[in-house]
């Protein structure tokens, strides 16, 4: 690692390549400790494969990627155990409660039964709710349950793409405060999201990606 | 990359190998057509043996080269491409010797047994052997890139080759039609004529130089092919940054 | 910072998971087993004549197994994949070893769940009998043949989730390794009528073994890779 960077995402002309078109092209991005940052741009700009090559899922075609201080090319399982993606996807079990999937999840980094009450109970998913199967749930309630796994498992990097799909004005202002919480109990947050003016209320920090290359905004 | 055109992937080792291969393949049909005596049993049809055991003799070979071959590329340090390329390459050429086995030994079978096919321990676990390595192409073919490619194959490879044991000792373990080992038989005395077995011989060792240089052709292209995607990538690159410079 | 789980505790939680959802959607016993009852049916069907179906019994339930292995594999599969759980896996760094374990035991307990069933049925609809001399050997093979059955469908369950042509390429890949599990033989000095495997079980332990020896003997062999991304789990924003 480069003896003088001390960022949490330090990503210097990244090139990552799905099926041989190249998803992103030489992307450089600068994140440090504890910053929430805004990734915008439009569709196939890139921002969904830059959250998950920071997630240690993709390889490195080109450049360097070092992420918590690992390099992505080869010590992706170390950046893994300490990162925690909500893609477009929830990662949830259909056929099982919500109390499953988050104690599933709290069991895999052995958090207390204290801590998946907090998070359900911040998610607004506790109660009656707790028992119902996934496969039962709306869209925003899937949303609100795949975060509180991404609570239980105490990531320091949370990596979010378009985190507030699905949810009403009140489920997304709880979102936001969910954001702000973790980011002053110390992790860095780094979310892509077409919402600009929802986003940029809770955003230290906005990027623009632009054909899988990153542009600063003011 | 180069500007000077490649015309050709071969070189000394290579022309060396396929000089040996035309040598030995030529003993072998001349000798194997005109100068070996047929069987006491078998008669004519003997002459069968010398494609038939060379190419099972080299699809088993293939095989465990494709295994050895990802094995290194699984638990090296540098988990280079090039053994994966190997592995790719003896793993097709191991496919058509083995289905020139299978041909082959239908038609002895035919002339032997008044049969093409038997359900027999070694016809049947030869057939499943050949079916197991049509998947490990398949595999080959999901697509992603070379390495998740490489990494895949591998698995299947290592898994694959285990079932090479189980087709050979076949003729032990279970009653077959097939006859057992006559050449590496338990009791170190070959039964066959002199130039019957040197002609066999002659023939594992051209079929074997067959092998190598098909083996070394094959994965050369491969190499080529990879170093052809990079260059495509060069250009999507370059397109996909123009693409950024419009918007 | 969140702590990386030991293999043991993944392989627990990941069994515990896969049983419970087998157990709320009972898709094993509401839809697997009557496939494969249907398997036999139509076996009957094919073959009729009572005599041929005795002798080879064993092998016609081995074939159901196996049919059904399919489905099973591909059902534990789609579960992870369908909401992306597996790249949930993947990205919270789960020991994919534990992964590997887990599914395997909890496939395993599906397989030998399904097989007894099996059973009952080869004995109703084919009228076999049974002897308890060939007991110990028809229990060890049965054990040994599902252990194996469980870690090559897991292997190979992975290795082609989210693959184009998963379904065609996931019988392609299992048949040939796992078929000598279908052999089965009479022996008619001893009178036992079914799952008389004699040096087939032989032949089949061997491989069973050699499966399971092969995959442990893989302590330090990261299995992540199977489950590489496919063209659904990139969406660009």
């Amino acid at each position: 690692m480069d003896a003088l960077s001390t960022s949490i995402i330090d990503l210097r002309d990244v090139v990552a390549v799905y099926n041989g078109y190249p998803a992103l092209a030489g992307a450089s991005l600068s994140v440090e400790k504890g910053e929430i940052v805004l990734l915008q741009g439009p569709n196939g700009a890139g921002k969904s494969t830059l959250l998950r090559l920071c997630a240690g899922l993709l390889p490195v075609e080109r450049g360097t990627a070092f992420v918590l201080g690992c390099n992505v090319q080869n010590e992706r399982e170390r950046i893994r155990s300490r990162v925690g993606l909500l893609g477009h996807n929830n990662g949830l079990y259909a056929d099982l409660s919500i109390a499953d999937n988050i104690s599933f999840w709290a069991s895999m980094v052995g958090a207390l039964q204290s801590e998946i009450d907090a998070a359900m109970s911040r998610m607004g998913i506790d109660g009656s709710l707790a028992s119902r199967s996934v496969g039962n749930l709306s869209a925003g309630q899937k949303r609100r349950c795949a975060l509180a796994c991404l609570i239980v498992r105490r990531a320091e990097l949370w990596l979010l793409d378009e985190p507030h799909a699905g949810l009403d004005a009140k489920g997304r202002d709880e979102i936001d405060a969910i954001l702000r919480e973790a980011s002053q109990l110390g992790a860095t947050i780094v979310v892509a999201s077409h919402e600009v003016e929802r986003a940029q209320h809770l955003a230290t920090r906005n990027v623009a990606v632009v054909a899988g290359r990153v542009q600063e905004r003011s | 990359m180069n500007s000077t055109a490649v015309r050709s992937v071969g070189t000394p080792s290579t022309r060396l190998f396929g000089l040996l291969a035309i040598v030995c393949m030529t003993w072998v049909v001349v000798g194997g057509l005109f100068f070996t005596p047929a069987d006491l049993n078998q008669g004519e049809s003997v002459r069968i043996m010398y494609v038939h055991v060379p190419t099972a003799w080299v699809a088993y070979l293939a095989f465990i080269v494709t295994g050895v071959a990802s094995a290194m590329f699984m638990f090296g340090k540098k988990h280079s491409l090039g053994f994966d390329r190997v592995a790719g390459a003896s793993a097709e050429v191991g496919l058509m010797f083995m289905a020139i086995t299978l041909i082959s030994g239908s038609l002895w079978g035919r002339l032997t047994w008044g049969t093409f096919w038997e359900w027999d321990p070694r016809l049947t676990t030869t057939a499943f052997l050949f079916v197991t390595y049509l998947g490990y192409m398949a595999v080959r073919g999901l697509g992603g890139s070379p390495q998740q490619r490489a990494r895949r194959s591998a698995v299947v490879a290592m898994l694959a080759v285990l079932e090479i044991p189980l087709v050979h000792f076949s003729v032990v373990m279970w009653r077959s039609l097939h006859q057992r080992a006559s050449v590496l038989s338990t009791d170190g005395d070959i039964k066959m004529d002199g130039l019957m077995l040197t002609t066999l011989f002659v023939g594992v060792i051209g079929f074997t130089c067959t092998f190598a240089w098909l083996v070394s052709h094959r994965q050369r292209v491969m190499a080529m092919r990879d170093i052809l995607l990079a260059t495509q990538l060069d250009s999507a690159l370059d397109e996909r940054i123009a693409e950024g410079s419009q918007s | 910072m969140s702590t990386s789980p030991n293999i043991a505790r993944v392989a627990r939680v990941v069994a515990a998971k896969d049983l419970r959802i087998e157990m709320r959607s009972h898709i094993v016993v509401q839809q697997v087993l009557p496939f494969a009852g249907l398997v036999m049916v139509m076996f009957a069907f094919a073959l009729d004549n009572d005599d041929v179906l005795q002798r080879v019994a064993g092998g016609l339930v081995w074939l159901a197994t196996l049919f059904s292995l399919f489905i099973v594999v591909q059902r534990s599969y789609a579960i992870e994949t369908s909401d992306g759980a597996l790249d949930a896996l993947r990205v919270a760094g789960v020991d994919s070893q534990g992964i590997f374990l887990g599914k395997s035991a909890a496939l395993f307990v599906q397989l030998i769940t399904l097989e007894m069933l099996l059973f009952v049925l080869a004995v109703v609809l084919y009228q076999v009998q049974l002897s308890l001399a060939g007991l110990v050997l028809l229990v060890t093979c049965v054990l040994c043949a599902t252990a194996g059955l469980a870690f090559v469908g897991t292997l190979y369950g992975g290795l082609t989730a989210g693959a184009r042509g998963r379904e065609t390429l996931l019988p392609l890949l299992l048949l040939p390794v796992v078929a000598p599990a279908s052999s089965s033989e009479r022996n008619p000095r001893n009178g036992i009528g079914i799952f008389k495997w004699r040096s087939s079980a032989c032949g089949w332990l061997a491989m069973g073994r050699s499966a399971g020896s092969f995959c442990r003997a893989l302590r330090h062999w990261r299995p992540a890779f199977l489950w590489r991304p496919h063209r659904g789990m990139i969406r660009q924003s």
